[in-house]
């Protein structure tokens, strides 16, 4: 019997939220890792009972949780449950949370600063993981996403994670400069159909991509407009918030900017706006149907300093035309004094048929539909701020 | 020498221990010795209260023996008898801005 599980990071621990594949009746399970940031919480696609968390905080700083059995069980990667928590020689095993910039001159570049705010070079510093993104190939290898921007890989479940230093180090990392969120490394998308070939995005860097397997990388920014970069011809310095792809089309992408969303059909190389009738083309998650590649949603919020919905209605906009013509979906939703936003990694769609989408809310909602969007209902009403949906749809 | 070792609430989550932590340290008894035999028994807690590279004091934990802050002091400095003989604990505490 198939069913669904939405795996729900907050600001305050990791939930699960499960349901057969009517998606009517729904469980609650959690807190997991109460009183931590769960910046993300994601599955494997090939082992789904294989789970991984970012839990991270300002006072203990990053670590990676496991879980091998659906979430029942959880462990660092390194120190399984009722092993021994050192090797017999005495020293301790595996640093899960160990994320060490590569700056050795065989395999890295000495990189060292990145541009500060106000436009001086301030030093590279680790301060967490804000996406896990698993192998399409091996539950062992997952890629990290982390702040300040770059890309981790563990080959060994999470036990050790090395930096793949050619992103950081192509050439641009002098430029890249935090958004107003911090500068992370947000978005990691595995091309199905070319394992050579990964997207990633940083706030505010822009999108990069790698055709050799993560090696060598180049910006992907053509066509992309700034506000707060007045050089029309930037390499890198913006500030996406998001992309999508479908993976049976994966040239095709799908970008909410910081404003404007955007589309690309040539894997990147450059971009055009489908921004269309949208109420505003501020916003931070963009997602695309499990079945329909041309039809997408997005979340408009009002400007980049009023972090929610305009007027007060919680509105998703679903284009089933890749872009510019929107219409907006509001059955279920709030439609008055509706003040939350929705974060970049808080939007999943599950591949079921209809296809169900899922949202989180920093109001702590986590709203369901079972119709591609044309009806919604809240799982749950009162999670902590949620930071990241995933969803696992299960056979 | 047996040293008394009180973690704050999520490290103690995370190494999966209820009150204090009991360790064996061997003389001279400082911060640097008690975190090591720590980290060594519970390597989970690893990168958690000082830096994975640098080795410093995370900066939003502080360490306090016999009532006193030894936070700012040098990590290889003796600490007191107290401490040394586990009449009193070695505290890891999260900073609390306003205490």
């Amino acid at each position: 019997m198939s069913g669904v599980r939405v795996l729900v990071g907050t600001r305050k621990g990791a939930f699960i939220l499960a349901a057969d594949g009517k998606r009517k009746e729904w469980s609650v399970n959690g807190p997991h890792f109460g009183g931590w940031e769960i910046y993300h919480f994601k599955g494997s696609p090939i082992d789904p009972k294989r789970l991984y968390v970012s839990q991270t905080s300002g006072w203990f700083g990053q670590i990676i949780q496991r879980s091998d059995d659906a979430g029942k069980t959880w462990h660092q990667p390194g120190t399984p449950p009722g092993e021994p928590t050192t090797t017999p020689e005495g020293f301790p095993k595996g640093e899960s949370n160990k994320f060490v910039y590569d700056t050795s001159p065989e395999t890295g570049k000495p990189l060292t600063t990145h541009q500060w705010y106000d436009g001086t070079q301030h030093p590279w510093e680790f301060k967490r993981v804000w996406h896990l993104e698993p192998s399409l190939k091996d539950p062992d290898t997952v890629y990290a996403g982390v702040e300040d921007a770059a890309l981790f890989r563990t080959t060994d479940g999470g036990k050790t994670w090395q930096e793949l230093p050619g992103l950081r180090g192509h050439g641009s990392g002098s430029k890249w400069s935090p958004g107003a969120g911090g500068m992370g490394l947000h978005t990691i998308l595995l091309d199905p159909g070319n394992l050579q070939r990964i997207f990633t995005a940083i706030s505010a860097a822009g999108a990069f991509r790698t055709d050799d397997g993560g090696e060598t990388w180049k910006p992907i920014n053509r066509g992309l407009k700034s506000q707060y970069l007045p050089d029309p011809k930037a390499e890198v310095g913006f500030c996406v918030h998001r992309i999508a792809l479908h993976p049976s089309r994966p040239k095709v992408l799908f970008m909410q900017l910081h404003w404007d969303v955007m589309r690309s059909d040539d894997a990147g190389d450059s971009w055009r706006e489908v921004s269309g009738n949208l109420p505003t083309d501020f916003g931070f998650p963009i997602e695309v149907h499990a079945h329909e590649p041309e039809t997408i949603y997005v979340v408009p919020i009002k400007s980049d300093s009023e972090h929610y919905p305009p007027e007060g209605k919680l509105r998703i906009y679903r284009s089933r035309t890749g872009g510019n013509e929107w219409e907006a979906l509001t059955k279920g939703l709030p439609q008055s004094d509706c003040y939350v936003n929705v974060l970049r990694d808080a939007m999943a769609v599950d591949s079921l048929d209809p296809c169900g989408v899922y949202f989180g809310t920093t109001g702590g909602q986590v709203y369901a539909s079972a119709d591609s969007g044309d009806s919604w209902k809240p799982i749950v009403r009162d999670l902590p701020a949620v930071l990241s949906v995933e969803v696992q749809t299960l056979s | 020498m047996k040293i008394r070792v009180v973690l704050p609430y999520h490290l103690r989550t995370l190494a999966g221990v209820n009150g204090e932590v009991t360790l064996e340290v061997a003389p001279p008894v400082t911060q640097r010795s008690i975190l090591e035999a720590l980290e060594g028994c519970y390597p989970m807690l690893r990168g958690t209260i000082r830096d994975h590279v640098t080795q410093l004091r995370r900066p939003m934990l502080r360490f306090f023996a016999c009532e006193e802050d030894w936070s700012l002091e040098p990590p290889d400095a003796p600490l007191p008898d107290a401490v040394a003989s586990g009449a009193e604990p070695f505290l890891i505490v999260g900073a609390i801005a306003g205490g």
